[in-house]
């Protein structure tokens, strides 16, 4: 009676990583109303900077109401020409050089506004790929990929290996494998979509990485997808180079400017300034058809001219942005460094990171044997008898058993401690 | 290999087709009363513009609304966070109820059963995801709305069969006209998952009778196949009969349950706001709210748009007052159309809904075909410089009707409109008896001469 796609798992919602979900909603942690309830650690929200934002509210509350100057400019409501609100574009692609050190420029007429990161990276499969064929993806990647990559895409993925030996980078020899592996299931390969920074592992990427992805897409002639949502989240060495800024590095637009019209960027403001609520997401290309196609499918999935309207009032305060970014980037350290000490002293180590809202923890030693078995059980032990939903690395198809993350900057410091102690206790037993 | 992929260069989009490139010519040269009174009127929007002042006077009194408050405190930081695919239940539960204030509180709505999308075009293309496969097939009556080419076919790889109506019976869905569309699909192999209606109707402004609403319940029934009802202008009806919506014939024919037939609707023409991206698909399937919910992550309601809505449409004295004022602009802006284009000899199908007027002008083309159309279309925004949007673009079946939006313009510019189109009607009349009297002298074939700078309809799929 329905559709295949409506009645299939392709949306990949039975996986662990929506179930520990499902048991948090359940039996929520609340510090008062609620103290031995599950705490939240698998949902990469960013809760640290809301003051921030709430202050500059408080002092443009003509933004908020679509007002300029005292008047009324509701008829904003009218809003929903696909090409987006040329003043929010504006300062949408001066924020994201700004995030990148201003060492790249972006050109607002190759900016396609999409409802959230999800939306965006769906529009440009759609673009890309046809049912059939696949995109190359760096484990352990976002369980919601299975989602929006390929559900109503037809799109497969092949996944590139990655393991704890090398601090899970990507290396050549991965890439090649599993394009291999695609040509054997013959799949043909239209690109590689690599989240940078890493979300699950909250690291950026190496200049050697960007290095072999360049080379790797010009020899196999496919498109590199970067998904660069964390980019505001770096709150430490080393910086964060951009896939636009290893492109004119390598002088791409010259050299080659196949590859240059085959890169494309996405991004939203759901990490960075902590708004997933808002659906604010883009895409950026150099490519013209890429982007004009994108922007007839954005029809599908456009943002709100109330929220355009609010945010480009928002991001148009310099001073405003500047002393987000810094301060965004202080706490998350500082979050970031409560979480590693705590976690060590109940004995476990993450992978060195510098980005992102999450660490990646090593809890291999804590396996029964080295399966996923053993992690899933482990996982269950963690979310039903310590209370805290962790994300089980199987459900971001890491390649090896063991690794966890674990998100920090959507709790309080105290909230931070208590899960801390229980995994301790946990963790002595 | 392709660099992009077949959807990405193909034309299925449909905006190479003349509803498009009207706006397009519209956007070089756009009427402003002071600064370019010569500019191009659009009248191919629908568009409501008539009833803001109301919706602002509600935002001076509700600043918490707007300000993301409530009861004084701030909840922007919930709001921020808020990207359940379940939606708001405050706003779910409001807008279930204005959905049922606006049928007369004859049929009551679920929460539940309600899926939030980002505008009508989200939910149209959605549903066609969960109940039909590629290369499956919809029914849709004709004339249509242009952008259910894209909806409905571009990404979902979906088929539309077009379910013939005509003039001669006011454009009424008749049961032959079914089974013949039906056969159709069966000839081309295609197999027929739904009808699509559209009521009150894009581009005809009139709202469904009952036989026809039963017709379609049994026919649907029969073969087991779903309905989808897209009411997004149930809000714009101003006049009697009175609009029933599929879910009141379901009541009365007692199958109110039934879930095969789901409900498109959305805020952009009831409220005119467009730019909020507020739509909603309605079963009574769980199997499709589940399966609907989970694809409307790709295209959700900014939680900040659902805040202040879900107050707008709790407050009950509002609904009802913007409800019944709304209904009066548009009646009084539709019959100043209505008899302003009969000052011009042109004749409108009788409508008692919508932003627009389904305008017979056959009796102003050259000869009884699409091409006539096109130059009376072509002559009409380049010479009369208005925007209006011809029946061939709607996919209509007989030549010669054009869609003309009363809603989206001032008082002062629809006059205007009227007075240039009685204007150019007179021209070709005198025109008109110049060139049959030449005829008559001189037994010689005139020939119009058009400026032609765009694809021609034929190129288009299908009429």
């Amino acid at each position: 009676m329905l559709s295949s796609k409506a009645s299939c798992n392709s949306h990949g919602e039975d996986s662990s990583y929506f179930l520990g979900w499902q048991l948090y909603d359940n039996n929520p942690f609340h510090g008062v109303v609620n103290p031995t309830g599950i705490i939240q650690m698998g949902l990469a929200e960013n809760q640290l900077s809301f003051d921030l934002v709430e202050s500059w509210l408080r002092k443009n509350l003509d933004a908020m109401g679509l007002k300029k100057d005292g008047e009324s400019v509701f008829r904003e409501a009218l809003f929903q020409d696909y090409h987006g609100l040329p003043a929010f574009k504006k300062e949408l692609v001066e924020y994201m050089a700004k995030i990148r050190g201003n060492k790249v420029t972006f050109d607002p007429n190759n900016l396609v506004l999409a409802a959230g990161a999800t939306s965006a990276n769906e529009t440009l499969i759609f673009c890309l790929v046809d049912p059939g064929q696949a995109i190359l993806l760096p484990t352990p990647y976002y369980p919601g990929f299975n989602r929006d990559l390929k559900w109503r895409t037809g799109v497969e993925i092949v996944p590139v290996h990655c393991w704890s030996s090398n601090g899970f980078r990507i290396t050549m020899s991965a890439l090649e494998d599993a394009y291999q592996s695609a040509q054997t299931l013959n799949l043909k390969v239209k690109g590689v979509l690599i989240t940078n920074p890493s979300n699950r592992l909250g690291t950026t990427m190496t200049r050697e990485e960007r290095s072999h992805l360049i080379t790797f897409a010009i020899a196999k002639n496919i498109h590199i997808i970067s998904d660069e949502v964390f980019a505001g989240t770096v709150f430490d060495s080393p910086g964060f180079i951009s896939i636009m800024e290893a492109a004119m590095d390598r002088s791409l637009e010259n050299e080659n400017p196949g590859l240059w019209n085959r890169i494309h960027i996405v991004y939203s403001l759901s990490k960075d300034l902590g708004l997933p609520g808002f659906r604010v997401g883009m895409i950026y290309s150099n490519n013209e058809t890429v982007v004009s196609a994108a922007t007839r499918m954005s029809s599908f999935g456009l943002v709100s001219s109330q929220t355009q309207y609010l945010l480009s009032n928002m991001l148009a305060n310099k001073k405003f942005t500047s002393k987000y970014m810094k301060e965004n980037q202080k706490r998350l350290k500082r979050k970031k460094e409560m979480l590693v000490s705590g976690l060590r002293t109940s004995g476990m180590e993450c992978l060195k990171s510098n980005a992102g809202l999450f660490c990646w923890v090593d809890m291999r030693h804590l396996l029964s044997s080295n399966t996923f078995e053993a992690e899933t059980k482990l996982w269950k032990t963690i979310l039903c008898e310590v209370g805290l939903n962790m994300t089980a690395g199987e459900s971001c198809h890491c390649s090896e058993p063991g690794w966890l993350r674990v998100c920090f900057a959507n709790k309080s410091q105290a909230t931070v401690q208590i899960a801390m102690r229980r995994l301790r206790d946990f963790a002595e037993r | 290999m392709g660099l992009l992929s077949r959807k990405a260069t193909c034309n299925s989009h449909g905006q190479d087709s003349s509803y498009f490139l009207g706006w397009l010519e519209y956007e070089k040269n756009p009427y402003h009363h002071l600064h370019n009174p010569n500019g191009i009127i659009q009248m191919g929007l629908a568009e409501n513009q008539l009833s803001f002042d109301l919706l602002e006077t509600w935002l001076a009194k509700n600043p918490e609304a707007v300000g993301c408050k409530r009861d004084g405190q701030s909840i922007f930081r919930e709001l921020a966070l808020f990207q359940d695919y379940h939606g708001l239940p405050a706003f779910k539960k409001a807008l279930v109820d204005f959905m049922a204030e606006i049928r007369g509180n004859k049929v009551s709505f679920e929460p539940n059963n309600i899926v939030l999308t980002a505008g009508a075009t989200s939910a149209n293309e959605t549903l066609m995801f969960c109940l039909a496969e590629h290369g499956d097939a919809f029914l849709l009556p004709t004339p249509y709305y242009p952008g259910f080419d894209r909806d409905l076919k571009w990404r979902t790889g979906v088929q539309i069969v077009p379910i013939h109506c005509t003039s001669s019976n006011c454009f009424r869905i008749t049961a032959s006209a079914i089974e013949e569309a039906y056969q159709q699909a069966q000839k081309k192999n295609l197999t027929v998952k739904g009808i699509l209606i559209t009521n009150p109707s894009n581009p005809l402004g009139t709202t469904m009778t009952r036989p026809e609403l039963n017709l379609l319940i049994n026919f649907i029934t029969d073969k087991q196949i779903h309905l989808i009802s897209d009411e997004i202008y149930s809000g714009t009806v101003f006049n009697s009969p009175s609009f029933i919506s599929i879910m009141e014939a379901l009541k009365d024919m007692n199958m109110e349950k039934n879930n095969r037939v789901h409900i498109v609707y959305s805020l952009s023409k009831d409220l005119g706001l467009p730019g909020f991206r507020v739509g909603a698909i309605y079963s009574n399937d769980p199997t499709v709210v589940s399966a609907a919910v989970k694809m409307s992550s790709f295209g959700l309601v900014s939680s900040q748009t659902q805040y202040l809505l879900s107050v707008m449409l709790s407050d009950k004295k509002f609904r009802n007052h913007y409800i019944v004022k709304n209904q009066n602009r548009l009646l009084k802006r539709q019959r100043k159309l209505v008899s302003g284009l009969e000052k011009s000899g042109n004749r409108c199908l009788e409508s008692n809904a919508g932003l627009f007027c389904w305008v017979d002008m056959r009796h102003l083309l050259s000869s009884d075909t699409f091409e006539a159309e096109m130059e009376l279309w072509e002559r009409i925004i380049y010479d009369v410089k208005l925007n209006i949007s011809p029946g061939s673009s709607c996919h209509c079946n007989e030549p010669g009707w054009f869609r003309v939006c009363f809603a989206n313009m001032s008082e002062d510019a629809l006059e205007l409109a009227m007075q240039r189109l009685k204007s150019f009607v007179g021209s070709i009349k005198k025109h008109n008896h110049q060139e049959s009297e030449k005829l008559r002298k001189e037994s010689h074939i005139g020939k119009w001469i058009f400026r032609l700078s765009f694809q021609s309809f034929n190129e288009q799929d299908q009429r």
